[in-house]
């Protein structure tokens, strides 16, 4: 009996221990690469570590490459986004919480939808409505796509946060003397403060790794975000391993830093957008 | 007299300014819930479901955005066009093949990590945090970075199969038209078993303590404990992950668009990287979008299956 | 302070009635208790009249004024909730002063009432503390407190005792009492509990599904229920209900095992028609002579305070409840008497019969 146990702890220990291997090794490889110095690099061959460590890369990518300012822009549209999307998420999933209303049930069939159809689909469309608008490759015309792509599931998710807050509470600010959007502002919203900072973090994260529709709307350098910057790296200069491991470490720093601030909410974001990544 | 008399009149002309006034309250409060969600709805009406109105009439037109003369109406053309594209069916089959693939293995690396981590051990919090971690790794990073792995000129990979003796030479297999798929397939497992993990974890702490302590009592030994309690409780949410789950990943390209850009030879192009690349690369909006009503129909296809297959599942419970 | 008057009240959601017309008017100052089993739509007339759900028809008047399409904030009323519905990101202070936060009263104003009502309900200490930090019975006398700084035209109570353990309850009930009595102020407090109706209401509504029973003081509803199911909700241990016929010849009652029992009056109702027996457990009497009927004692439970015995009596299980500690035994036989002053005659329907 113990000694069955010994071994099934063991087993487990080192299960997990494989995983941990697994979900890190590609990200210290990344690591690696980027601080290994040009002439090591394909001179030492598979080393785990490289003799000799440095930041130049990193300098270099710094100092003389346009990947500042595609930050820059990735930080903008994230971050506006992610604001966006929030006031008008909380707004929305207030209104899925709250009220019975004629055409409550249409709002949500709505928002699944868009949950369940390839978004692959509005590329071509999308790009026809908003050119003539001046909205390619301009970072508004991404703020807004972003916007209305991310507002589905962070109004599920929002709904989420305000149900688990008593309707009671409004009833008695209203009752103190509060309108019901008083109410709103100055009872609910304080809290579901965490809530909110989950949603924001959902929506940055999901607007920070958005791909395709910059690939799109976005052509020159100015309106570069960061993925499409690298990936034009990546044609470009395809031998400066280094360089472009070293922007790859800059990138996942913002989405690290949000994966921290909302791994608490991992379930209940997940479920709200079940079809979310 | 008198005084009741003012007293009549006073309430009379009190209700009737009173009656103008409650129509417009009671509209007020009325449309409330309207007014919270309509930036929502307007904002999603006009950038999700009109492009996608417009996506079906450029299915049935000659829409090139190189071509200023396009645009006209050419009935089905592009659908007839579509039945003869032998780069399409591959996509379908790959489609197939990589929805497939993905999902199983994720499904059952998740499923195991979520058993892993649902026995209480010491360091359970960091280790949670580090096995989940590579989902918050943007996805276009991730692409890069497994193809980097996948690179025999600065990744390991080619290196250890070559040593292992898997491959007769430390190349690529991103370049090689057999194999390529699973690189993609393989990123998007890294990448997506922390979603099943999360999505798993949550249903099993959710099974009751005292039923898995009443069947040991029972005599009951672990693997009869997981046969009759855990699965049984997990099975809902295992058949509703792995439904919706496999519609995202069929549409979810961009790893293949990143890693592989569908090739080579168009080995690892999915129908969701075949529109983009018409739409991105070939400028062909028309036939982009032909290719993505039929992918909708698909979608649409599958959606129906499910809900008869839970019906008749449904009616034999 | 303002009276309250409630004319035809109907609600319905979607398509399902709830409240089927309800008339009540409430007197400035006045206490009144609305009493009624859980779902019979109590709260639901709570709430229309703070204005927190629709009304589907009927009127409601507050201080003459009709509030119908008043928003709760412009009706002038306090609530207090039975989850207390404290707001957990405010201090004790904070949530007591919201109210007049709102309406801009100026800081000593604000200053000075949070500081009478606390010295009222003894929250003088716990001023800067949070809901979190608060046992249940301060919860409820912050939630009381809320409502008072404010000097309402109404107060209404929805079942703010329910949450609390049986001893607490009945401190808070004593106070909310003592309160009512030194600020009269018009109050309309919900409960299911029967006995907070009967310690606390100038007057109770007894409510059943969706409908008023009967209106009237305490003692005129444990006296003169109107209908059986006034008569089994008030009063605990509940009312023996007896099935029979009414025998109008001597002016008896008949039960299903033949048994009769005098009522000492005629009552208003047809020789032979089926009516239903009331009498409340302690006014059954039992040994002692001149009694109707014997029976076997089925089950003895001493209380403490008295003792409730079951009997095998008139075709049914009696119960029968005396202040006294040495009664009968299981399995003994007993004489019982049921005084005809004290028996309530309901007809086929269920109304009282005079
Ligand atoms: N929002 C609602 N939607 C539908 N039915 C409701 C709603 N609120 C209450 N009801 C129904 O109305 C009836 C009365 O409820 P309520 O007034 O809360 O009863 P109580 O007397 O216990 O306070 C109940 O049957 C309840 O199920
Ligand atoms: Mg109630």
């Amino acid at each position: 009996m113990t000694r069955r146990f010994i071994l099934g702890t063991v087993a487990h220990r080192l299960a997990i221990l494989v995983y941990i291997i697994f979900a890190l090794f590609p990200l210290y490889w990344l690591l690696k690469v980027s601080v290994t110095p040009n002439d090591l690099l394909y001179s030492e061959g598979v080393r785990m570590w490289p003799s000799r460590a440095g930041l130049e890369h990193y300098i270099f990518v710094l100092e003389h490459s346009d990947f500042p300012k595609f930050f820059k822009n990735s930080v903008i549209v994230s971050a506006s986004t992610a604001f966006i999307v929030t006031i008008l998420a909380s707004l929305a999933g207030y209104a899925l919480s709250r009220f019975t209303f004629r055409g409550k049930y249409w709002i949500v069939v709505l928002m699944l939808l868009t949950q369940m159809f390839p978004l692959v689909m509005l590329v071509a469309p999308i790009f026809k409505m908003l050119s003539p608008l001046g909205l390619t490759n301009s970072l508004g015309g991404l703020i807004l796509v972003y916007v209305a792509f991310n507002v589905p599931f962070a109004t599920f998710l929002m709904q989420s946060f305000f149900d688990g807050i008593p309707k009671d509470l409004e009833e008695a600010a209203m009752i103190d003397g509060a309108t019901r959007f008083r109410a709103f502002r100055q009872i609910i919203l304080p809290l579901t403060l965490p809530g909110i900072a989950a949603t924001l973090g959902f929506v940055f994260t999901a607007a920070w790794s958005e791909l395709l529709f910059a690939l799109m709307l976005i052509s020159g350098a100015d309106a570069s975000t960061f993925p499409v910057g690298l990936l034009s790296f990546v044609s470009k200069f395809s031998v400066d391993f280094g360089q472009m491991m070293a922007a790859g470490v800059m990138a996942l720093i913002p989405a690290c830093l949000f994966f921290l601030l909302i791994q608490r909410y991992l379930v209940q974001g997940l479920t709200a957008g079940a079809v979310k990544g | 007299m008198g005084v009741r008399n003012t007293v009549s009149m006073t309430a009379f002309v009190s209700s009737d300014r009173q009656r103008s006034t409650p129509v417009l309250r009671r509209l007020a409060v009325a449309s409330e819930p309207y007014l919270y969600s309509a930036p929502a709805v307007i904002l999603i009406v006009a950038v999700m479901l009109a492009p996608l109105a417009l996506g079906f009439s450029y299915a049935f037109r000659d829409v090139k955005l190189l071509n200023p003369l396009s645009g006209g109406f050419i009935g089905l053309d592009h659908f007839r066009a579509l039945i003869d594209d032998k780069t399409f069916a591959r996509a379908l089959k790959n489609t197939f093949f990589w929805a497939g693939a993905s999902v199983a293995l994720q499904f059952t690396f998740g499923l195991i990590l979520a058993l892993l981590l649902n026995r209480p051990f010491w360091g359970r919090g960091i280790v949670q945090a580090l096995v989940f971690l590579p989902w918050a790794v943007p996805s276009f990073l991730s692409g890069l970075n497994w193809a980097w792995m996948f690179n025999p000129v600065i990744g390991p990979i080619p290196h250890w199969l070559f040593a292992l003796g898997l491959t007769d030479a430390p190349d690529n297999i991103l370049s090689d038209p057999h194999n390529a798929m699973w690189g993609p397939i393989i990123a998007n497992v890294w990448w997506g078993i922390p979603f099943f993990a999360i999505t798993l974890l949550a249903a099993l702490q959710a099974i009751p303590r005292d039923l898995y302590e009443a069947a040991s009592i029972d005599g009951a030994n672990a693997f009869q404990r997981f046969k009759s309690i855990t699965l049984p409780f997990l099975a809902p949410t295992i058949a509703i992950t792995i439904l919706l789950r496999t519609v995202w990943i069929a549409n979810f390209a961009d790893l293949i668009v990143v890693m592989t850009n569908g090739g080579p030879a168009d080995r690892t192009q999915i129908v969701a990287s075949y529109i983009f690349t018409q739409a991105f690369r070939r400028l062909d909006f028309g036939y982009a979008s032909a290719i993505a009503v039929v992918l909708l129909v698909l979608l649409m296809a599958y959606a129906l299956l499910i809900v008869l297959l839970r019906q008749s599942l449904l009616k034999k419970a | 302070m303002a009276s309250i008057d409630i004319t035809d009240i109907r609600k319905n959601y979607g398509a399902i009635p709830v409240l089927h017309g309800v008339d009540l008017t409430i007197r400035d100052g006045e206490f009144v208790v609305l009493v009624g089993p859980s779902g019979c739509g109590k709260s639901t007339l709570l709430r229309m009249i703070a204005g927190l759900e629709d009304i589907t028809a009927g009127e409601i008047q507050i201080g003459g004024i009709r509030v119908n399409d008043l928003q709760p904030k412009d009706r002038d009323i306090a609530m207090v909730f039975q989850s207390y519905a404290l707001y957990p990101h405010m201090t004790v202070a904070g949530n007591m002063s919201y109210s007049l936060r709102l309406r801009r009263a100026a800081k000593q104003v604000i200053a000075g009432k949070v500081a009478s009502a606390a010295a009222i309900l003894g929250l003088d200490t716990l001023l800067e503390r949070r809901p979190r930090a608060l046992s249940g019975g301060q919860r409820q006398r912050v939630a009381m407190g809320r409502a008072i700084v404010r000097a309402p035209k109404a107060f209404l109570f929805d079942e703010p005792l329910s949450n609390l353990d049986a001893r607490l309850r009945e401190t808070m009930r004593g106070e909310i009492k003592r309160l009512h009595q030194s600020l009269g102020a018009t109050s309309i407090y919900v409960t299911h509990d029967q006995i907070e109706a009967m310690t606390l209401a100038d007057r109770i509504v007894a409510m059943n599904a969706g409908l008023v029973q009967q209106v009237g003081s305490p003692l005129d509803l444990y006296d003169r229920p109107a209908n059986l199911f006034v008569a089994g909700f008030i009063g605990s241990p509940a009312m023996n209900m007896l099935g029979g016929t009414y025998r109008a010849a001597d002016a008896a009652f008949v039960a299903h095992d033949n048994s009769v029992v005098p009522l000492g009056r005629a009552y208003g109702c047809a020789d032979g028609a089926a009516v239903t027996l009331g009498i409340r457990p302690e006014h059954v009497v039992v040994g002692g002579a001149g009694g109707h009927v014997t029976a076997p004692v089925d089950l003895v439970e001493p209380t403490g305070f008295g003792t409730i015995l079951h009997l095998r009596a008139l075709g049914t299980d009696l119960k029968a409840f005396t202040l006294e500690r040495k009664t009968a035994q299981v399995g003994e036989t007993t004489s019982v008497a049921l005084p005809p002053d004290r028996l309530h005659l309901f007809d086929a329907a269920g109304s009282r019969l005079s």
